[in-house]
């Protein structure tokens, strides 16, 4: 048995366009190269803000339950929703809290603060350490896929509708080459006051 | 080579898991039940370690029917899984963590639509239209992806599940003793008999 990190598969990148972020995961949850379904999608709503979460499921589940928490908790302390940039310092906080048996996820957040107007991407590794980026981030077992093409495919202030074409070719064509990621995807295209989310087929083999 | 087998159709769901209790390569019994049922619309079948499969269903069960008892109302399936998904994973980090694999039957009574979840001993949940675990996965799997649909009826969720136990006699090296079969519907959970000696052709 391998890394936590590559047991049960997946992947998930986000990306900064002219005001507006995207953020996108497959749908593939597997133990090795057996697939078990292909229906868990790795993306969770806080509000305004979008949490990607790749590496073991278990722990996939358990720390987007307890985010689910703590931002209810957030929310009815404050009387409002938290912004992006908080919620980058509360999972990078929350991570480190676990920092000598840490959850195996490589988390990524995607939003726009709505106080400021501005798009807000950032991801982490698995004890909290941020990394704030002004054009993409990647994670999963496709990462270094990723990395590929989104390095090709990006470029700065790109619309909704084209970075909805970029995020979805960039993730698409990654995960064709990871045996462990794929089976499908879904797309969210955050802007000001709107959200689409789209559910994309990809190849299923 | 403990078999677990789930099958969702149109109004049930089918849960079958194999009669063999065995220690090592010695069986030590042929009538073995590896579910327990945790209120009239759950069922949960477990394989895994010896001593930690019983004590985590019956702790989960009790735990269930107390549930039951305090609110005078029954947790759904859904809630039920994530209940059980979290004490898994609570133990997952503990001192002695529960080697334990599950699937989750169930009837939603106010979707009004069967449900099936897949656990395994690292607290993974997935909900899915037809699950196994163990050996029978690579066996199974393959046998549901092509006949399997959503809106099948009782009849041929049935004829599936001796496509697959059939295929598990002719391929697994070790006698699993045949299975034990329930359906969860909206009537709540039955046992289903089962013919286990039907004769397979072995080429």
């Amino acid at each position: 048995m391998g890394s936590p990190f590559s047991i049960n598969g997946g992947a998930c990148v986000a990306m900064v366009g002219k005001d507006c972020v995207a953020i996108a995961c497959d749908l593939r949850l597997g133990m090795q190269a057996l697939t078990v379904s292909n229906n868990f999608p790795k993306i969770f709503n806080y509000g305004d803000v979008y949490l990607g979460l790749t590496g073991l499921a278990t722990d996939v589940a358990t720390v987007s339950d307890l985010f689910r928490y703590k931002v209810n908790m957030y929310r009815l302390r404050e009387e409002r929703n938290i912004s992006p940039q908080t919620m980058a310092n509360l999972v990078s906080s929350s991570l480190y809290e676990r920092r000598f048996g840490p959850y195996f996820v490589s988390p990524v957040i995607a939003g726009i603060n709505q106080t400021t107007g501005k798009p807000f991407i950032c991801g982490f590794d698995s004890i909290g350490c941020i990394d704030f980026a002004k054009d993409f981030i990647v994670s999963g077992t496709a990462s270094d896929q990723l990395f590929g093409t989104c390095e090709g495919l990006w470029e700065p202030d790109l619309g909704p509708e084209d970075l909805f074409e970029t995020v979805s070719q960039a993730l698409l064509n990654a995960v064709d080459r990871d045996a462990l990621s794929g089976w499908g995807a879904h797309v969210y295209i955050i802007e000001k006051d709107k959200v689409t989310k789209r559910l994309l087929k990809g190849r299923q083999d | 080579m403990e078999v677990l087998l789930g099958i969702t159709g149109k109004d049930f769901t089918i849960v079958a898991a194999s009669k063999a209790a065995m220690r090592g390569a010695t069986i030590l019994k042929a009538s073995d039940d590896k579910t327990r049922a945790l209120n009239s619309t759950s069922l949960m079948a477990f394989s895994g370690e010896a001593g930690d499969t019983v004590q985590f269903a019956e702790y989960i069960q009790a735990n269930i029917q107390l549930y039951s008892m305090r609110n005078s109302m029954e947790l759904s399936p859904t809630a039920t899984a994530n209940f059980v998904r979290g004490e898994l994973a609570r133990a997952l980090r503990s001192r002695r963590p529960y080697t334990v694999n599950l699937i989750l039957g169930g009837y939603d009574k106010i979707a009004d639509k069967p449900t099936l979840y897949w656990i395994d001993y690292l607290a993974s949940l997935a909900p899915v239209p037809y699950a196994a675990h163990g050996y029978a996965q690579y066996y199974c799997l393959s046998i549901l992806d092509k006949h399997h649909h959503p809106d099948i009826d009782f009849e041929q969720g049935m004829k599936l599940l001796r496509m697959c136990t059939q295929e598990l006699k002719r391929r697994l090296p070790i006698d699993f003793k045949g299975v034990v079969v329930k359906v969860i519907t909206k009537d709540g959970i039955r046992e289903q008999e089962y013919e286990d000696d039907v004769k397979v052709a072995i080429p």
